[in-house]
């Protein structure tokens, strides 16, 4: 396929999705007024819940099906497959190692994100200063991996042999001895979950950012007039303002800590006891090709989010009440 | 610093003098570029950018450099060489260029896709009353931790059924579908936002719902919709999984992740090869970054209000 | 018999007759002669053609191929297609992804395969058969393997009783780095033998240096390194019958001669006099990764390093790998100087599309013709296990690849294929990895095979 071939069809696609929101545009403008409120929720949201039904929906519905069968999928076994994850002795480990990532790294990431974003904000480089923040985002997990691998690798001290990982160098330089970060758990857990805070803190400020940003002038004004100092402004203006920015970043991270499994798989394959259960799912699946097992994994997913998403529904009534 | 502070914060009637806004915001500029507060800026950038920079250091590197000391040692001993780069540049059949454009194809689609109807769908959810609103806004957003790879089967499945395997439109879709949840949960939080009196005070003017999208709610959303832009943009220039199981690996359609992914070679990793391909895949999402950035304005919010 | 198509259009009518024509077919293809006559017939008949005329007229076809063998292989790959493509008129459009092996079971359950599948493990292979999406070999490509290759590799590319698959290359797997110059200055003699090989180990060590470096670190496939030893040792120690029991899951893999096997790899992975040279400790190979462990011996930290013959690739650049330079490899030896089992993996064309094209390229690959391309080529597809393929061919391979297929090659050779990926993968591509790591850091033998015994799925 040639180059101009290939943007053709893009601007193809470009041009049938502009035709298909122009037309509900052009539907749901037809009716206004409360009464038509309902004809036009539906226009809005009929192409979402369409993809989403498709994409996500079915696959899931079929992932908690596939789940009471045997690793082939043709032979129905209750629930063998929960029995089997909840009796592996080292199962204990993969769901103590999950809930550590789940609760440390979206509170620390957005601890960082959000002093880093009020510290930057409004400085004169402070696209640039954002940008050193947020590029860690944009190095893919292999990537990423790479990179942290320069700093946790481990070399013996002695005569001839350097090391090539940044944080036993230190240690070596200040009279220690070089230390097996990724090996003794549990540290190495702390030491993976730390590469998922440097890539999520970039997120958290950049939703933050544009969130401090539209707190209303005239509202931080009031609080300037009334000698609000630093800390004051932090905790009474801030927070308060962007509370339910904080809670959709922590939400948002924590999920996709959940489901995070590429840091584990490529920086220690979830040895030493350092695996979680999206990473559990991943090689039940892929790997040990055991289908019900690994579909029985990713219900465990499922499961784990409630607590996060009963949060969020309180969250939302008690905003509707407002 | 109390109670009655608080008080004083919450409503939006304050509306002080330009003047003494300019004074508080020169206060304001002085304080937050305080020397503790600079300082820890500086710090934390420099903790975040110290392994990147390694790997950078690292992708200028002779592989036997590499392999015998840290990257650190480049100052004592400098050997630098571009061979990473022109090995990386220079692989798949004669260069990176024809990666790039199907990134490019892939990309622009899968960001404008989601961001729009997302939009559409969050303004519904915070804006529209109807029955089961909430309950299926929370559905939406749970819909977040369906992992990607249990959709990869019963998808292909149907793209197969409908002969679209292969094609830049299973990407596409799929893109769209894995990143509606996010959006709307994270666009909704912000239109949310919006003082509800803005809103009733366009539909007293008459306003259908299309007009106050569009007139009221896009202006100030500018800030969020370049948020989202960015993370949708970051997750599908870096996605492998999502092109490589719809549409395949060939130079057809196959995005530069891809071709980076086999730089390695088909046994070992070749870690001077792949620290040069990271950086030259990271370039356009960090320029990405840097040009959004100008839609991360002040005072839009404020600016309407008073319009 | 002029085109592929008339020879299956008879296959179909009297299986004799086709058994026959296709010998001759065969003859004609690794030969290049005989066909000559049948190649005029055929449409576009081209010099350099002759030995494709078997083939037929492809004109206008496609096959699809879908691999792991990325870049530079991914080149050398084409171009042994490219006279079949030219003589026949046939494209062959490749597909080269790394992620393969998750990717082709991904794509087999939805129905979205290629033509052909280059499978690297005979255990996928069997789970892809299962599938019920791959098609058999036809007449004529299991006659050219029959006639090119031990029957041993026929039965790794069959399933059920069915062949499905002739081999591609092949790779060795029993060889130990190590380093001629060392050898040359210190007098030390390439062993012969297991029990020279751990004589001169102790020499080394006695002089306090550690004879052996390792690194078992691959990511999600981060203790693979191990399984080969084993298989290697249990290859050597109880002989390839007891082998292909403790493979096929007919002894336990917590009976008595795994866990020798097992005991006897640590007497060199666990051995703190022996490991780990300028790496670190024992427990340092599981976190060096397998690129990483052998390169200790280019410094003098240490002197050997097990792994396959593909870890030439990962000398930096001006190392000189050969029988006097910087780095070289000798075969690891078995128990006595007369065994010669060797331990190793392969490559196989699994067909999805029941098409002559696609039989026709399948047996072009398993052909003498092919093989002998793969050689001219050089580079990373030199050695096959295909015995007609013409040695003199070989002149562009490394001396490395030179070796593996002079010991591939060797009457004396008992040629075993990679017992994990013979497993199921629940075990070859999971436990046995995982285990295996837990060994390394710390786990008694005992636990470990009896974890691996627990996890056989039933």
């Amino acid at each position: 396929m040639s180059t101009a071939h290939k943007f053709l069809t893009m601007f193809e696609a470009i041009g049938l999705f502009i035709a298909v929101v122009g037309v509900i545009l052009a539907i749901a403008s037809r009716f206004s007024g409360r009464r038509g409120d309902r004809v036009v929720a539906a226009a809005f949201l009929l192409p979402t819940v369409a993809l989403i039904s498709v994409g996500l929906v079915y696959p899931g519905l079929k992932t908690i099906y596939q789940s009471f069968y045997n690793a082939a999928g043709n032979a129905f076994i209750g629930i063998d497959n929960y029995r089997t994850i909840f009796g592996d002795p080292d199962q204990r480990t993969v769901l103590r190692n999950t809930v550590l990532w789940v609760v440390i790294t979206p509170f620390v990431a957005t601890a960082v994100g959000l002093l880093y974003a009020i510290l930057v904000d409004k400085a004169r480089v402070e696209a640039l200063a954002k940008a050193l923040i947020f590029l860690p985002m944009a190095i893919s997990f292999v990537g990423a991996g790479i990179i942290w691998k320069f700093v946790y690798e481990f070399r013996p001290d002695q005569q001839g042999i350097k090391q090539t990982g940044l944080l036993n160098e230190i240690l070596v330089k200040l009279g220690g001895s070089p230390h097996q970060f990724l090996i003794n758990s549990p540290w190495n857990t702390v030491f993976l979950i730390i590469v998922m805070i440097w890539i999520q803190a970039g997120f958290a400020m950049t939703v933050l950012s544009a969130s401090i940003k539209a707190i209303p002038e005239d509202i931080v004004e009031a609080a300037r007039l009334d000698g609000v100092r630093a800390w004051g402004m932090f905790r009474y203006v801030t927070v308060p303002s962007i509370r339910p920015a904080l809670i959709v970043v922590l939400t948002t991270i924590g999920i996709g800590t959940l489901k995070v499994f590429d840091i584990v798989r490529t920086m220690t394959g979830g040895q030493f006891d350092t695996s979680v259960v999206a990473n559990e799912f991943y090689s039940q699946s892929f790997r040990s090709n055991n289908q019900g097992l690994g579909a029985a994994l990713a219900v465990l997913l499922f499961v784990l989010v409630v607590p996060i998403v009963a949060y969020n529904v309180r969250q939302l009534r008690s905003s509707e009440g407002r | 610093m109390s109670a009655t502070t608080g008080d004083a914060v919450l409503p939006v009637t304050s509306t002080p003098s330009i003047a003494a806004l300019d004074a508080a915001g020169g206060k304001l500029k002085k304080r937050l570029t305080s020397p503790w507060a600079s300082l820890a800026a500086v710090l934390l950038a420099f903790l975040w950018t110290a392994p990147t920079f390694g790997l950078l250091v690292t992708s200028f590197r002779p592989k036997a450099a590499i392999d015998d000391s840290g990257w650190w040692n480049f100052v004592a001993h400098p050997s630098f060489t571009l061979d990473n780069y022109r090995q990386a540049l220079s692989s798949n059949g004669g260069g990176l260029g024809t990666f790039f454009v199907n990134s490019a194809v892939i990309t622009i689609p899968a960001v404008l896709i989601p961001i729009a109807l997302a939009s559409l769908a969050a303004y519904a959810f915070a804006w529209i009353e109807f029955k089961g609103r909430n309950l299926l806004f929370v559905c939406v957003f749970a819909l977040q931790i369906v992992p990607i790879q249990v959709t990869l089967i019963p998808l292909l499945s149907l793209y197969v059924k409908a002969g679209l395997a292969g094609t830049f439109w299973t990407i596409w879709l799929s893109h769209a579908m894995f990143g509606l949840p996010l959006a709307i949960f994270l666009l909704h939080n912000f239109m949310k936002e919006i003082p509800r009196e803005l809103v009733e005070a366009a539909r007293m003017d008459g306003a259908g719902h299309v007009q106050i999208f569009f007139k009221v709610l896009m202006p100030l959303l500018t800030p969020a919709l370049a948020a989202f832009g960015i993370f949708q943009f970051l997750w599908v220039w870096n996605d492998l999984l999502v092109a490589l199981t719809f549409a395949g690996g060939t130079p057809d359609v196959a995005p530069l992740t891809v071709a980076l992914a086999n730089l390695s070679g088909t046994q070992g990793t070749a870690w001077q090869l792949l620290s040069a391909g990271a950086f030259i895949s990271m370039v356009i999402p960090v320029l990405v970054f840097l040009s959004l950035q100008r839609f991360f304005v002040r005072g839009l919010l404020a600016g309407g209000l008073k319009g | 018999m002029t085109s592929r198509i008339h020879r299956r259009g008879l296959t179909g009518l009297a299986g004799l007759a086709v058994l026959a024509l296709a010998v001759s077919a065969c003859g004609g293809s690794s030969g290049g002669s005989t066909k000559g006559a049948a190649g005029g017939t055929s449409a576009s008949p081209q010099a350099g053609c002759e030995d494709y005329a078997v083939y037929g007229n492809l004109k206008g076809k496609t096959v699809t191929v879908y691999t792991g063998i990325v870049t530079p292989e991914d080149q050398l790959l084409k171009d042994t297609w490219a006279p079949f493509e030219k003589c026949t008129g046939v494209t062959i459009k490749g597909e080269f992804d790394k992620s393969f092996e998750a990717q082709i079971l991904v794509r087999a359950k939805a129905g979205n395969l290629p033509d052909i599948g280059i499978i690297p493990q005979p255990g996928l292979l069997k789970t892809l058969v299962a599938t019920g999406k791959a098609v058999p070999a036809d007449a004529a490509t299991s006659t050219e393997v029959d006639a090119n290759f031990a029957p041993s590799w026929k039965d790794l590319g069959s399933a059920d009783g069915k062949f499905y698959a002739p081999p591609q290359n092949a790779s060795m797997k029993s060889l130990v780095w190590y380093s001629p110059k060392e050898f040359a200055a210190k007098g030390y003699k390439v062993p012969t033998t297991l029990d020279e090989l751990k004589t001169l180990s102790d020499t080394i060590a006695a002089t306090g240096k550690k004879p052996w470096c390792a690194g078992i670190g691959s990511g999600e496939a981060t203790g693979w390194p191990v399984t080969d030893w084993m298989e290697d040792w249990m290859l050597r120690l109880w002989g390839p019958d007891e082998y292909d029991k403790w493979v096929n899951h007919s002894i336990a893999f917590n009976s008595s001669e795994p866990t020798a096997a097992l005991d006897a790899v640590g007497q060199y992975l666990k051995n703190s006099k022996y490991v780990n040279g300028g790496l670190g400790d024992v427990k340092s190979i599981a976190s060096t990764t397998f690129q990483d462990g052998g390169l200790p011996i280019l410094k003098g930290n240490c002197s050997f390093h097990r792994q396959a013959s593909f870890y030439a690739a990962n000398w930096p650049k001006g190392t000189t790998v050969s029988p006097t330079g910087d780095i070289f490899a000798f075969y690891l030896p078995g128990k006595l100087a007369t065994d010669k089992p060797v331990l190793g993996g392969g490559e196989f064309m699994l067909g999805f599309r029941d098409a002559p094209e696609v039989h026709a390229f399948q047996q072009f690959v398993a052909s003498a013709t092919w093989a002998n391309l793969a050689e001219q080529g050089g580079g990373g597809r030199c050695v096959t296990p295909n015995k007609n393929a013409d040695p003199a061919k070989a002149a562009n391979c490394s001396d490395i690849d030179k070796l593996a297929i002079s010991v591939l090659q060797d009457p004396k050779a008992v040629f075993r294929f990679d017992g994990s990926d013979a497993m199921p993968a629940a075990v070859g591509s999971n436990s046995f990895w995982k285990q295996a790591t837990n060994w390394i850091t710390g786990q008694s033998t005992k636990d470990t095979v009896n974890k691996i015994e627990a996890s056989w799925p039933k």
